[in-house]
């Protein structure tokens, strides 16, 4: 009862659904002509059930998943299904992109490092799936996997979507609002988890930073940046800036905010 | 109001050049402009008043189907002169479409936002897990709407 402090918008008729794949929660919030029907149910299943291949087949979690198979050596790339190449070459464009800030190649408790796209899988993944949804004619849609956002508008004469971005130092509240009518939004942070997210070139959290929500026309690459920026620490500002990014939120440790475009904080 | 159609015809021809612009893959572009978008529907935005010359009038063209996906446009013409153009339907999916969004949105914050008051659809944050699930904010919003 206490987390119902939230009321969802009840006007426009929208209509929810939320299932669990890949240990997190993905919620579908959607609007318009085919919202409430049969269709829209199996456009969600096909959603549902493509999240769980690429779970089966990314999971770092599952000994026989093929992407530890490939890291162990008992599998040859080319034996792989074909997103794992497409996977693992976004994952190299991401680590030069980022100056090393991100990469999928994470150091393990062994000292060995080891194939991890976890970065990559789900953003990728998550706006891989919308596609099913992008089919419903004048159909709107908004999409979380855990806390990262595909959005949609199929009629620009109804409103803009509206995210709430979460307070990193209060899970059970929100710093901002942010209006997407088409667009991704991924937040990164240590909120939930605590400091999982390692500098790849030292092994460490960084410091300074509590969490960086990025604005971009695709989730592949808004998870991507907002992982990177969030590694970069104190240059997470004068790195996203060279991004062709929308938007972006930084939570800095103390709690004091900044915006990006830098017209934004004005 | 002939001006006005060749006026409208115009606009949705240049919106789906436009769409057409950003296909150095595809062949075709404007060849798929249909012969629809010369049968424009009228409404008008206010009550007509006598003189009609100053009122705001909106003009919607028919639903063009592009390559792309269906583009209309809508336009509002006062004391003759366009004064705003809407695209009212675009295709979704494509490259063009994310440019034509690819505008900085602008985040509102305030430090006293009440998550009660603040109408959202979504939220966005570091990882939830499903364990974590559902103390989440999230959890609240999905229960709320189903």
């Amino acid at each position: 009862m206490s987390s119902a402090a939230v009321e969802a918008r009840t006007d426009g008729g929208i209509h929810r659904r939320v299932e669990h794949v890949m240990g997190m929660p993905i919620s579908l919030a959607m609007r318009g002509r085919y919202a409430a029907t049969a269709e829209a149910d199996r456009a969600w299943q096909s959603v549902i059930d493509q999240l769980r291949e690429v779970d089966q087949v990314f999971s770092t979690y599952g000994e026989d998943s093929v992407i530890n198979r490939l890291d162990r050596g008992e599998l040859a790339l080319e034996q792989c299904p074909a997103e794992v190449a497409e996977v693992l070459q976004l994952g190299r464009e991401a680590e030069q992109l980022s100056d090393g800030a991100f990469s999928i190649m994470l150091p393990s408790a062994s000292g060995r490092r080891r194939l991890d796209p976890s970065g990559v899988v789900k953003g990728w993944a998550l706006q891989r799936a919308s596609q099913f949804l992008a089919a419903l004619h004048d159909t709107d849609y908004c999409l979380s996997g855990g806390g990262d956002i595909v959005c949609h508008t199929a009629n620009l004469s109804r409103p803009e979507w509206r995210i709430g971005i979460e307070h990193p130092h209060n899970p059970k509240a929100l710093i901002a609002v942010v209006p997407i009518r088409s667009g991704a939004i991924a937040t990164s942070g240590t909120a939930h988890r605590a400091a999982h997210l390692i500098d790849p070139r030292t092994g460490r959290g960084p410091s300074g930073i509590a969490s960086v929500s990025v604005i971009e026309a695709s989730l592949t690459w808004a998870d991507i940046d907002a992982t990177a920026a969030y590694v970069h620490g104190q240059d997470a500002v004068e790195w996203l800036q060279a991004r062709p990014i929308r938007s972006a939120l930084l939570v800095w440790a103390d709690g004091t905010t900044t915006r990006l475009p830098a017209d934004l904080n004005t | 109001m002939r001006r006005i159609v060749i006026w409208l015809a115009s606009t949705i021809t240049i919106v789906v050049l436009l769409f057409g612009y950003h296909t150095s893959t595809n062949k075709t572009s404007a060849a798929a402009v249909p012969s629809s978008a010369s049968s424009p529907s009228t409404t008008t935005s206010s009550e007509p008043s006598t003189s009609p010359s100053t009122t705001n009038k909106t003009y919607q063209g028919s639903v063009a189907q592009t390559r792309w996906g269906p583009v209309q446009v809508q336009i509002t013409v006062q004391s003759g002169k366009i004064t705003k153009v809407t695209i009212m339907q675009q295709p979704n999916g494509n490259r063009r479409d994310a440019e034509i969004n690819d505008q900085a949105v602008p985040i509102l914050i305030n430090e006293t936002i009440q998550t009660q008051s603040a109408n959202i659809d979504m939220v966005s944050g570091a990882t939830v897990t499903s364990e974590g699930y559902v103390e989440s904010l999230q959890a609240a919003l999905d229960e709320a709407g189903i």
